[in-house]
């Protein structure tokens, strides 16, 4: 056996973790694939050519399904990143008992919640960029830029599913995640220029949304497909200190859950 | 040396103290039984010694480790085997075993797993699901991940609970394999028969003390005595009975449908009817005189 140390964040302990998740995950990622690829297909047919071919021609000079293909990346990364976070703690905590036997083990709370938060946006990063390439079948041309697309959808699916950690940690009961998604991630996905500008609401709308991360997300996407602005490297700050809080807050409340 | 040493600790949830000022030290190479009721402070002492619950009062020493802060080391030198099944049913028997066995740093993580399935006498199903193992099989494996990486000390939370007798006798083997190995076992237990047939020394615990220790023998020896006589009959029998004999100074119990005279070695005439059962003093007239609680 080697020597477990004593040290914060053991990259053992980390990748430990991150074995399991890939051992269970070898059972379900057809499943995944699957909704993940067909899911923005159906959202392009429906929002890309059937609201673009009748109602909305061009949005702020794109094509409206070049516009929501590459928005949807967000909601690709949102829904592939939280509830996962949300259920799966939830699950794995309370029901399955996972993170007794883990914590049995010589890893600690920051380090359960490092890797899981790592590998949910791993996976994330991966399957965020699925619509993106979906849309390149419906006419979106491809960039250099995109190539950087997988790192923007990582380090927001960070943010994300430390959240979704931190609600699971939070939460009494399994129901009370409706709260969650109602109060929090429907509007956050609503409102973040996916499928509409976020420039033709109110003001006051227009400067809650620069708090969405998501919203952030989105535009980092669309200047990598249609050229990046001086703006970029602000609102790719926001999402590292997004995913940074999030990992924090995360971390915090799992703490509590799970030492008694 | 001891591989476990708590002073004083005192651990509380609320208004409800499960670990009430608990001394225990566990030799190095012993089985010790820590037998209790439910609600006895036996899972919590448990958590105590993995740094998952975190003592109000006291100390706490594992393997030389101090604990909380050295929690971590410790936990990388012992074998927790949980009270429930928390195996991850989808995966592959083998890919549970390697995962806990990258867990606690194995280097060589594929010989770890041949021997614990060979443990677990799991080889021909190492490619099977876990929720496609029978209910002993499921307990095997979840004793054999606990020992993956081979531990000098380790944990048994109730290992049997809630199993069917074969299984439990099954499971038995494999613990006491373990111990004549020399490792270092506290588990802890309600069934008095598990602590009686696998323990060097049992420790009775309620309210989150230990009020008794020795070994099984000696318990018995020192509250019980040699034998226990038992009395069947209607309510009203028992109640004569039971009186006679506790004005004689004897310790009677209710033992299911009879009542259980306890020492009746020493009863004179008329105290201990004809027609009692008499039988050797067990660990279970230990139990239920220090703990008053039935046994299981």
């Amino acid at each position: 056996m080697s020597k477990v140390g004593a040290r914060r964040l053991e990259p053992a302990a980390i990748t430990g973790v991150m074995s399991r998740e890939v051992a269970n995950f070898r059972t379900f990622w057809k499943a995944t694939t699957f909704s993940s690829v067909l899911e923005p297909i159906i959202y392009l047919l429906a929002f890309g050519l059937g609201l673009g071919a009748t109602l909305v021609d061009r949005v702020n000079g794109l094509e409206y399904v070049e516009f929501v293909g590459t928005g949807m990346v967000a909601t690709a990364v949102i829904f592939s990143s939280a509830f996962p976070s949300m259920f799966g703690t939830f699950v794995k905590h309370r029901f399955q008992n996972t993170y007794d036997a883990i914590l049995a083990a010589p890893v600690d709370v920051e380090e359960l919640v490092t890797a899981e938060v790592l590998w949910i946006s791993l996976r994330a990063g991966f399957y965020g960029c699925f619509p993106l390439i979906v849309a390149m079948g419906f006419g979106l041309d491809p960039s250099f830029g995109m190539l950087l697309v997988p790192i923007f959808a990582f380090v927001t699916a960070l943010g994300f599913s430390g959240f979704g950690i931190a609600t699971a940690a939070t939460v009494g009961k399994i129901d009370h995640f409706n709260y969650v998604t109602t109060l929090v991630i429907t509007p956050l996905f609503l409102v973040a220029g996916t499928f509409f500008p976020i420039d033709q609401l109110p003001d006051g709308a227009q400067a809650v949304a620069q708090l969405n991360p998501l919203h952030h997300l989105v535009e980092l996407v669309r200047h990598s497909a249609f050229g990046f602005e001086s703006t970029d490297l602000i609102r790719f700050g926001v999402l590292v200190v997004f995913a940074v809080a999030m990992w924090r807050l995360a971390v915090n409340r799992m703490e509590k859950r799970m030492i008694d | 040396m001891n591989a476990i040493e708590m002073r004083g600790v005192r651990k509380a949830f609320g208004e409800i103290t499960a670990v009430d000022g608990l001394d225990l030290d566990v030799p190095a190479g012993i089985c010790l039984g820590l037998l209790g009721p439910n609600g006895a402070g036996k899972s919590t002492t448990m958590r105590l010694l993995t740094g998952q619950a975190l003592a109000d009062e006291g100390e706490i020493n594992v393997l030389g480790h101090s604990l909380p802060a050295q929690a971590k080391i410790a936990r990388g030198e012992m074998g927790v085997v949980p009270q429930l099944d928390n195996l991850d049913v989808d995966v592959t028997v083998e890919d549970n075993l390697s995962v806990y066995a990258r867990l606690y740093r194995v280097k060589d993580v594929l010989q770890a797993v041949e021997r614990s399935l060979e443990r677990a006498r799991l080889t021909n199903r190492r490619k099977d699901a876990v929720d496609k193992l029978s209910g002993g099989m499921r307990r095997r494996l979840l004793l054999a991940r606990g020992l993956v990486h081979e531990p000098k000390l380790v944990l048994l939370d109730e290992p049997t609970v809630g199993l069917d007798p074969q299984i439990r006798t099954e499971l038995w083997s494999l613990i006491d394999s373990l111990r004549e190995g020399g490792s270092t076992i506290l588990m802890s237990t309600h069934y008095i028969e598990e602590a009686q047939r696998l323990a060097d020394e049992v420790a009775l615990m309620t309210a989150g003390k230990i009020i008794s220790r020795g070994k099984p023998s000696d318990l018995i020896r020192e509250h019980a005595g040699t034998e226990t006589a038992e009395i069947y009959g209607p309510p009203a029998r028992l109640a004569e009975v039971r009186g006679k004999a506790e004005a004689a100074g004897f310790r009677v119990r209710s033992a299911g449908p009879a009542i259980a005279i306890v020492g009746s070695e020493k009863a004179e005439n008329g105290v201990v009817p004809e027609d009692a059962v008499r039988r050797a003093a067990s660990l279970e007239d230990v139990f239920v005189l220090l703990t008053g609680e039935e046994a299981e």
